[in-house]
């Protein structure tokens, strides 16, 4: 008897083969295999707002020996977030051809061929990792994830890409170190990895320095300041389906554990938190730098990713006090879903101003006479949501991230995060700034190209993003959920 | 010299010389290299957790056999990227 | 029932816009159906609405958003009044636009946002709480931004960037700020006299700073000094969105927004206990001189109106901070009939501009004889905005006048006289060099405006006079801000 949380992940990963197996269909395989696990995620969470959350042992063996998965409110709301982000990025992909018996050009029957078998094991491993309800589970699923990661970011075959696949599959290697190494400390001091052990180890010296080594290893992976060395050039030589699913989806499985960590340890570890907010608000910082000084948009965009997850990083790390505002950890989690959506709609809006104009360079932008219009107001939307403007989602994010700063007093965060969002929107507004410019009135000729299907995607994506805000109570009241 | 200390100070050694050739290396095979010794220098101080008062505890040794699983998943994937890199050099 | 006419009026504009990028460059009529179609639904809606609200009636739409979050949609009598100003003035500015883009490139693109940013000024009309109304005031940003850089040329950009860093950093206070209120006084819902009740005694400190941030918000739309460098620049763009949104939608917004803080946030009688009236009262007296004084020295015809509605925007602000009926009669009244004011004004220089290509004050010589019926529009406005009977403009400044001498400030009176006299000064020469010079010989006509560019002016001029001589007519402007003034101070 499969339960739903056990398909959900096994699903994506027998399509994986399936795809693996038979090249020319993996495209069928792909969208099919998205759409049914949508599906399951969905009814998963009505169920979960009706029921309550639920867990599930497989083969019936009890901690700590056995695997247990573990779906509230959180995990489910991340794997919708993972869900609805791989309808709109298979859609992208589909261009690369769906039916096996079409006859499509060489390289994108390579792409194909090897996008979807990667693509379908990342899926799987993250809802594993989603859905995880013990510690050494998630390493498991982070070191399928990392592979397949790895995989995808080198698909494009470009020498740029593969030196990128290079570090970014050592440094994930030394992430996974640190994480096991953590793993086997915690359980030689209490004896079990289930998370809900957490709060036992945070009153241990042995267990605390088992956390911190747990978190430097998932810092690696999440390609926090100063460990995120590897991200920029992953993200931005990466086709841009990987790129998007890259910067979407497959960090936030390392922020996601963090943040599950920082729930369940409660009140405890505080320097690790201020390192952790430390860290995050120089990633911000670090991030926006090099976005402002980025020549190239996918190089924007990736760094743009950087400054996003010291955001949502410092954002946990300063919900200290949980039990005296729970907001903090619902805010960061919004904050993810709202960047999943932008920052996927962003990358397949700038995959396909690439693909018609050529070229990513920024300066370039508007000297052409072909105006992608519809990937470029994607992009615009998405960047509204980035910055935090309202009604999006991000911005209801920040709105209960600087309430409950403003209620501890925590000032000098206030005006880090303020300046972070000012700072985001320089980036941005100067790309935007590009796409309205020259405009038809100086260049009389300006075609605007067929629409795409990736057009519609993006568009799609980027209008979830704006709209979500007003209705976060959505999200909010699913994330209220809990595992009795 | 209990042999739970002796792999604690062996495996902290690899992981010392490890870090520092990935420091300072930037060769990709000598990098591979490096990683290895780093897992295998974790390995064993994980293998030191496992030294139990009369019978060894089994958790901690799944755990090192998943690591060493995984390095060796990895160091393939290294390997292949890294002469595919070498490949588009020499062109 | 309750919430359908909110949604509709909202819905009108927003459904527009989507709809407008669809429509191909150069299939007018299919433009104009949308456009004016949604326009003339929306004003249909507007007056519908003003009747529900005349016999009492409140429809209102409310849902959670997040924890102590709450959208709100509210139409009461002071919503009501800048919604038909709103509404009345987006169709006759849509009726000029489409003849003033009559051949130019980007008319898709340019009428999906002109939609959006009358849908926003919808959404901040409606707002029932800060939180919704910080909403709306941000996609206001949004939505002008595209059109302030419509031409593409380097100068719109330069100033479409100055635009954003003011109007984006305005935003950063006033979310600020408003998170800040929300934190110590939960939902913050626009009620007559503020919702504040004890706070001030208690967080005295914490309720200025909140009160600096959301002025200082708010007020960078407005146009307060010194917080008014983007709105001179802001006029490379297309006359009808300098028209509509620099007169009308962006700038009265930010008085609307004041006016929402001063009154149904604060109240008036707790901003005078914080004593936070009279340095807003003396900052608006700054930047009526500081308007006036500028406009003076302006050669650039848009840019010198331009200065004038900084200077005029003012007398909005004026009268929301002396702490009198009169003078709030004053100040809400000149809300409406500023804005007719500057439109008229705004069209008609679009007019001569793209008529004769005259952009200068010093080229204005005869305009009266080439293009008779804008400058009598023209001239309509600019003695309105002087302030000669049986002109709107009189009748505001006359009860702005009374309010100063109300709240024990005779030197209100003295500004008002300056600013009149300074506004003939820069008024009456233009109207002199119109009428009575001969126009230079040798000028190449431009274009021939058609009828849609230039019954708008016209009609405005008409509303003017009306809004003048009927003043006491039941609908009028003035009688329905003494209604909403009454809530507040009785």
């Amino acid at each position: 008897m499969m339960s739903e949380l056990s398909l959900i992940v096994l699903l994506p990963l027998l399509a994986a083969v399936g795809a693996a197996a038979m090249p020319r269909s993996a495209g069928l395989w792909g969208l099919g295999a998205t759409v049914v696990t949508a599906a399951l995620a969905v009814s998963l969470a009505l169920g979960l707002m009706n029921g309550g959350g639920r867990m599930v042992a497989i083969s019936g063996m009890a901690a700590p020996l056995g695997i247990r998965f573990v779906a509230d409110g959180l995990s489910v709301l991340m794997v919708l977030m993972t869900s609805s982000v791989s309808i709109a990025v298979a859609l992208q992909a589909s261009s690369w051809g769906v039916w096996p018996n079409r006859v499509v050009p060489e390289r994108a029957a390579s792409l194909r061929a090897g996008f979807w078998p990667l693509w379908l094991a990342t899926m799987a491993a993250m809802n594993a990792l989603f859905l995880s309800g013990d510690l050494f589970n998630i390493y498991v699923a982070f070191e399928i994830l990392g592979l397949t990661a790895v995989g995808l970011t080198a698909l494009s075959g470009t020498p740029a890409a593969l030196r990128a696949s290079f570090d970014y599959l050592s440094a994930g290697l030394v992430g996974s170190l640190l994480l096991l190494l953590g793993v086997a400390m915690a359980y030689s001091a209490i004896g079990r990895v289930d998370i809900a052990a957490v709060p036992v180890l945070s009153d241990l010296v042995s267990g605390r320095i088992a956390l911190g080594l747990i978190v430097a290893g998932l810092a690696v992976k999440a390609a926090l300041f100063p460990l995120h060395f590897w991200m920029p050039a992953a993200h931005s030589s990466a086709t841009p389906v990987a790129s998007a699913l890259l910067s979407a989806l497959v960090v936030k499985a390392a922020i996601y554990v963090i943040l599950r960590l920082s729930i369940e340890s409660g009140d405890a570890m505080g320097s690790l938190r201020l390192a952790l907010a430390l860290m995050g608000t120089c990633a911000m910082f670090w991030g926006a730098y090099g976005a402002i000084r980025a020549t190239r948009l996918k190089l924007l965009v990736a760094h743009s990713t950087v400054a996003q997850v010291g955001l949502i990083v410092m954002a946990i790390a300063v919900s200290g006090e949980t039990a005296q505002y729970a907001g903090f950890w619902q805010a960061a989690a919004l904050l993810m879903v709202s960047h999943a959506l932008a920052k996927a709609a962003m990358f397949i809006a700038v995959g396909r101003i690439a693909e018609e104009l050529g070229h990513d360079r920024i300066s370039g932008l508007n000297r052409d006479e072909l105006r992608p219009a519809a990937a470029e107001f994607a992009f615009g939307i998405a960047a509204v949501s980035l910055i935090g403007l309202p009604p999006t989602a991000g911005f209801i994010g920040k709105w209960m991230l600087i309430d409950g700063l403003i209620e501890r007093e925590a000032w000098i965060w206030v005006a880090l995060v303020l300046t972070g969002t000012a700072m985001t929107a320089a980036y941005l507004s100067r790309v935007v700034s590009r796409f309205l410019r020259g405009g038809p009135h100086i260049s009389a000729r300006a075609e605007q190209p067929a629409w795409r299907i990736g057009d519609l995607a993006a568009l799609g994506l980027a209008t979830v993003a704006l709209l979500l805000g007003l209705a976060s109570a959505l999200p909010l009241a699913l994330l209220e959920v809990t595992v009795l | 010299m209990t042999p739970d200390f002796i792999y604690i100070f062996a495996g902290a050694g690899l992981v010392g010389l490890a870090m520092y050739r990935l420091a300072t290396r930037r060769d990709m095979l000598l990098r591979v290299l490096a990683l290895n010794f780093l897992a295998i220098g974790v390995a064993m101080i994980l293998q030191a957790s496992a030294f139990g008062e009369t019978l060894t505890d089994a958790v901690p040794q799944a755990f090192v056999l998943t690591g060493i699983v995984v390095l060796v998943g990895v160091t393939a994937a290294l390997l292949a990227l890294a002469e595919q890199i070498d490949g588009h050099d020499d062109e | 029932m309750t919430p359908f006419l909110p949604v509709a009026i909202l819905m009108a504009s927003l459904c527009a816009a989507p709809l407008n990028m669809f429509v191909p460059e150069n299939a007018t009529r299919l433009r104009w159906l949308v456009n004016i179609g949604a326009a003339s639904l929306k004003l249909g809606f507007v007056i519908w609405l003003v009747r529900v609200v005349a016999q009492g009636g409140a429809p209102n739409l409310r849902f959670n958003v997040a924890p102590g979050l709450d959208f709100h949609l509210q139409a009461d009598a002071l919503s009501v009044l800048f919604l038909s100003l709103s509404a009345l003035l987006w169709l006759i500015t849509t009726v000029y636009a489409i003849g003033y883009l009559a051949h130019g490139a980007g008319r898709s693109r340019f009428f999906c946002f002109f939609s959006l940013c009358v849908a926003s000024t919808a959404g901040i009309a409606m707002a029932g709480n800060l939180f919704t109304f910080l909403i709306f005031f941000e996609l206001l940003t949004l939505a002008t931004y595209p059109l302030v850089v419509h031409r593409g040329t380097a100068d719109a950009h330069r100033a479409g960037r100055i635009y954003l860093a003011y109007t984006l950093g305005g935003g950063l206070a006033l979310t600020l700020g408003t998170i800040w209120l929300y934190a110590l006084a939960g939902d913050v819902t626009f009620t007559p006299r503020g919702m504040l009740g004890d706070l001030p005694q208690t967080h005295p400190v914490a309720l200025t700073l909140i009160f600096i941030l959301l002025i200082g918000g708010v007020g960078v739309k407005a146009a307060l000094v010194p917080l008014h460098g983007w709105l001179p620049l802001s006029m490379v763009a297309p006359a009808p969105v300098s028209a509509l949104l620099h007169a009308v939608a962006v700038v009265k917004a930010g008085a609307f927004g004041i006016m929402r803080i001063v009154y149904d946030v604060y109240g008036i009688e707790t901003a005078q206990l914080l004593g936070l009236a009279t340095p807003l009262a003396l900052l608006a007296g700054a930047t009526i001189m500081w308007g006036s004084i500028c406009a003076l020295t302006q050669d650039d015809l848009k840019k010198r109106l331009a200065y004038s509605t900084v200077s005029q925007v003012s007398y909005i602000t004026l009268g929301i901070a002396l702490a009198s009926p009169l003078a709030a009669i004053g100040g809400l009244t000149h809300l409406i009939h500023q804005g007719i004011m500057k439109i008229t004004l705004f069209l008609a220089a679009g007019n001569f501009a793209e008529g004769h290509g005259v952009k200068k004050v010093s080229q204005m010589d005869g305009m009266g004889r080439l293009m008779p019926v804008s400058m009598f529009a023209f001239t309509i406005g600019a003695l309105g905005m002087i302030g000669i009977p049986p002109l709107a403009g009189f009748l505001s400044k006359w009860y702005l006048g009374a309010g100063g001498l109300q709240a024990g400030q005779p030197a209100v009176i003295a500004l008002l006289a300056a600013s009149s006299l300074l506004n003939a000064a820069y008024f009456l020469p233009i109207l002199h060099r119109a009428w009575f010079r001969a126009p230079p010989v040798g000028r190449k006509p431009g274009r021939n405006l058609g009828w849609m560019m230039v019954v708008p002016p016209a009609l405005t001029a008409g509303l003017i006079i009306a809004a003048g001589l009927f003043a006491n007519a039941p609908f009028s402007p003035l009688g329905w801000t003494r209604f909403i003034v009454s809530l507040e101070y009785l």
